[in-house]
């Protein structure tokens, strides 16, 4: 079997909440609260759910830029944290990240060429008579052209500054690119372009990608797997096929039905939830879900539901699968759709 | 010219004709809205689609008489509520048709709460203002208004800052605060942008209903064609400055003329298309959005079509009216221009 690329098992990030002159931690932001993933050599997975549900934090954590409170990250196989310094700067080399804003990413005052020289300077990589030859190659690979190494960021549209910020997480060859909304803040026709290129980078230079997004129907183009977090918990994780074929989760049902389609013809009903997600600092008990959903049943506040495996390595974390025979997961227990029953009588 | 013709509708409550706004600066004159022509029907939702920057905050603000001035200055066009243009009214009477006649939800929800008083205090206002309710009424009807778009236990909520409230809930109070004083036009800028989708969908659930129920008349703002799609009973495609497509919902969406509005449609990623093996990759739309200060001579769109033919490069073609009120700003569907 192979060796995943990165493990992280029962990752917890708990940010403290420090009130008053003494700075007494008086609570915690729940952000990220117990997920495990793997991500394979080659594999793009895509982290969804709404906002403030942990998909930055979980990112962050996994290259090391936010401390980790509990859980565990392997790099082919070391744990993180221990790792020595010469272990942690080669995974820095290895892991990259693009950021969502390519604005303010991106040094003002550096050049394109010194922008992408720097990590070269850091790593001591593609020096001499090779830098030059690899920059044009990296802005080739992005679709800028060679002559417009030296302009400074503002001169460049928000696409080309993303293409920009790819290039960059680029530079040194990585074995895995962590893209936290990397086309959320581009116009529509300038999102295409970089979900395209995303896809062929992929593709061309068997990179692992982790993609990092709100939106499930961008995800859903460039990813293998699927991951739907909310309120800092996986509720469910499949390949993206059968995400959408046969969504198990409650949550992961809502969100795509709140989808709106650009299809008129397509008008469905959907689901409306209530209220709004509720807030990391006291997160609800037993299923997360609980307050929202419409097939919720009297353990769901009360026991937290474990994870489920159904067939092609689906989970779910839900108790409508409590007794459902593991496997047998094209049997999607007929009241899920049926909102009211299970309701408190 | 360019007063959508459509038999199935009722009179316009609100005609756009001829809109033009530019900002003037040292770096020259953005025509920002550019000859922009469109009507408002009671009942109906006008989606106003197009990428940041084609000038669909700056017509909405035109109709409010709201452009900043300087830079900006309405240069010409005439905009019609009940046959009276809004351009020739002194700004008096342009308050009174504002919040009675013509209510906004800003893009920006922040910016027209105001921080220091509480909702009650800034829906009340409206009451009070515009319906000459004293402080007990105007409290109440605020609490009503409150309740009318969902927002749990109202009574104490009416109490509270926007600071104290979820980014749905401001979007509920500014929609509350619009709604008020039963306006006949709506105008909703990106009012589900910067939401969840989850309450996208309950913001949108309530748009729908209030204007089922009180017939008003919605121009809804948004980049999202989904939005359009679910939402919209016509929908009007802006690039640049100008309108280059318009046309009922569903023909717009299955007899798309404009090569922009067809590359916009298909550079979306659609949920479930990926799986069901359609477009593996995405259509892209070639290079940028030009910058208004420097447009391309004859269709705006030419620097960047797939279809650009010798004639689109120096002569802009005009909205034409292609029957049932499509309308298209494109040479391959303009008479006099040469393939
Ligand atoms: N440094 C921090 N200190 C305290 N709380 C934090 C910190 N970083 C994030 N949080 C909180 O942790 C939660 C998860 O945040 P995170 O940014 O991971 O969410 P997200 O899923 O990326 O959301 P978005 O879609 O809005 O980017 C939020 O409630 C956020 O406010
Ligand atoms: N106050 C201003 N001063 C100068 N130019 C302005 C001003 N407001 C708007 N403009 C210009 O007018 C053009 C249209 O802006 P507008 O805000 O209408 O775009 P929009 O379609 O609403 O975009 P978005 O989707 O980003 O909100 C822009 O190019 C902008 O630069
Ligand atoms: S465990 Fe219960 S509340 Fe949670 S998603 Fe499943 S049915 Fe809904
Ligand atoms: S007029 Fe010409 S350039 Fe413009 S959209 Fe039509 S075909 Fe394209
Ligand atoms: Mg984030
Ligand atoms: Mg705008």
């Amino acid at each position: 079997m192979t060796t995943p690329l990165a493990a992280v098992t029962d990752l917890k990030v708990h940010f403290p909440i420090k009130k008053g002159i003494l700075a007494r931690t008086v609570g915690y932001v729940y952000a990220v609260d117990g997920i495990s993933f793997e991500i394979m050599p080659g594999e793009t997975v895509g982290i969804v759910g709404e906002s403030g549900c942990g998909k930055t934090t979980a990112g962050m954590a996994m290259v090391r830029l936010t401390p980790i409170t509990s859980g565990s990250v392997h790099w082919k196989g070391t744990d993180m944290a221990a790792m020595n310094r010469s272990g942690l700067r080669a995974l820095r080399r290895e892991m990259q990240l693009i950021f969502q804003d390519p604005y303010s990413s991106l040094n003002p005052r550096m050049t394109v060429r010194q922008i992408l020289s720097d990590p070269m300077d850091v790593h001591d990589r593609f020096t001499g008579r090779q830098r030059k030859a690899r920059i044009d190659f990296l802005l080739d690979t992005v679709g800028l052209s060679p002559g417009q190494a030296d302009l400074y960021p503002h001169e460049f549209s928000g696409g080309q500054r993303q293409r920009i910020g790819i290039a960059r997480a680029l530079a040194l060859d990585p074995t895995l690119i962590i893209g936290d909304e990397p086309v959320s803040a581009l116009d529509v026709s300038i999102q295409a372009q970089i979900i395209n290129l995303l896809k062929r980078l992929k593709r061309d230079f068997n990179l692992s990608l982790i993609i990092i997004s709100h939106d499930l129907a961008v995800v859903e183009y460039i990813c293998d797997r699927i991951i739907v977090m909310y309120l800092g918990k996986i509720v469910e994780a499949a390949d993206y096929a059968s995400l959408y074929k046969d969504p198990k989760h409650p949550y992961t049902k809502t969100l795509m039905s709140a989808i709106p389609v650009p299809d008129p013809a397509r008008r469905t009903r959907r689901i409306i939830l209530k209220g709004d997600v509720p807030s990391p600092i006291n997160p609800p008990g037993g299923c997360r879900f609980h307050t929202r959903c419409p097939d919720r049943m009297d353990i769901c506040d009360k026991q937290e539901p474990a994870m489920q495996r159904f067939s092609d390595g689906h989970t779910a974390a839900c108790h409508l699968y409590n007794n459902t025979d593991a496997d047998l997961s094209h049997a999607t227990p007929t009241h899920v759709s049926t909102p009211t029953k299970g309701d408190n009588p | 010219m360019g007063t959508a013709v459509d038999k199935n509708s009722s009179e316009p409550v609100l005609s756009i004709d001829n809109l033009k706004t530019h900002f003037f600066s040292r770096k020259g004159v953005a025509r920002a809205v550019d000859g922009v022509s469109f009507d408002l029907t009671p009942g109906e939702v006008t989606g106003i689609v197009g990428e940041s920057g084609c000038g669909k905050s700056v017509t909405a603000l035109s109709v409010m008489g709201l452009v900043p001035n300087p830079p900006g200055r309405v240069v010409d066009g005439r905009i019609l509520f009940h046959g009276k243009n809004l351009l020739d009214l002194d700004i008096t009477a342009l308050r009174k048709i504002r919040g009675a006649g013509i209510a906004m939800i800003f893009q920006e929800p922040m910016s027209s709460l105001n921080p220091v008083y509480t909702i009650g205090n800034q829906i009340s206002e409206m009451f009070r203002l515009h319906k000459g309710y004293d402080k007990k009424q105007a409290l109440a009807a605020a609490v009503d208004m409150l309740e009318r778009v969902q927002i749990p236990s109202p009574h104490k909520r009416v109490n509270e800052y926007p600071h104290q409230l979820s980014g749905g809930m401001r979007q509920r109070a500014m929609i509350a605060m619009a709604m008020s004083c039963d306006p006949e036009i709506l105008i909703a800028d990106e009012p589900t942008t910067a939401l969840d989708v989850t309450v996208q969908a309950q913001i949108l659930d309530l748009m729908h209903r209030l204007k089922d129920d009180f017939s008003t008349a919605i121009q809804l703002i948004t980049h999202d064609l989904g939005v359009i799609a679910e939402m919209a009973d016509q929908v009007v495609v802006m690039y640049a400055g100008q309108v280059v497509e318009q046309a009922r919902t569903r023909e717009l969406f299955q007899h798309t003329l404009h090569p922009y509005t067809r590359g916009l449609l298909a550079s979306i990623p659609v949920l479930g298309h990926r799986t069901r093996g359609m477009d593996e990759d995405l259509v892209e739309i070639k290079g940028m959005i030009p910058s208004l200060h420097d447009l391309p001579a004859g269709c705006r769109f030419s620097n960047r079509c797939p279809e650009v033919m010798d004639t689109c490069k120096t002569r802009l073609p005009d909205l034409t009216d292609m029957g049932s009120g499509h309308q298209v700003r494109c040479w391959l569907h303009t008479k006099g221009g040469s393939a």
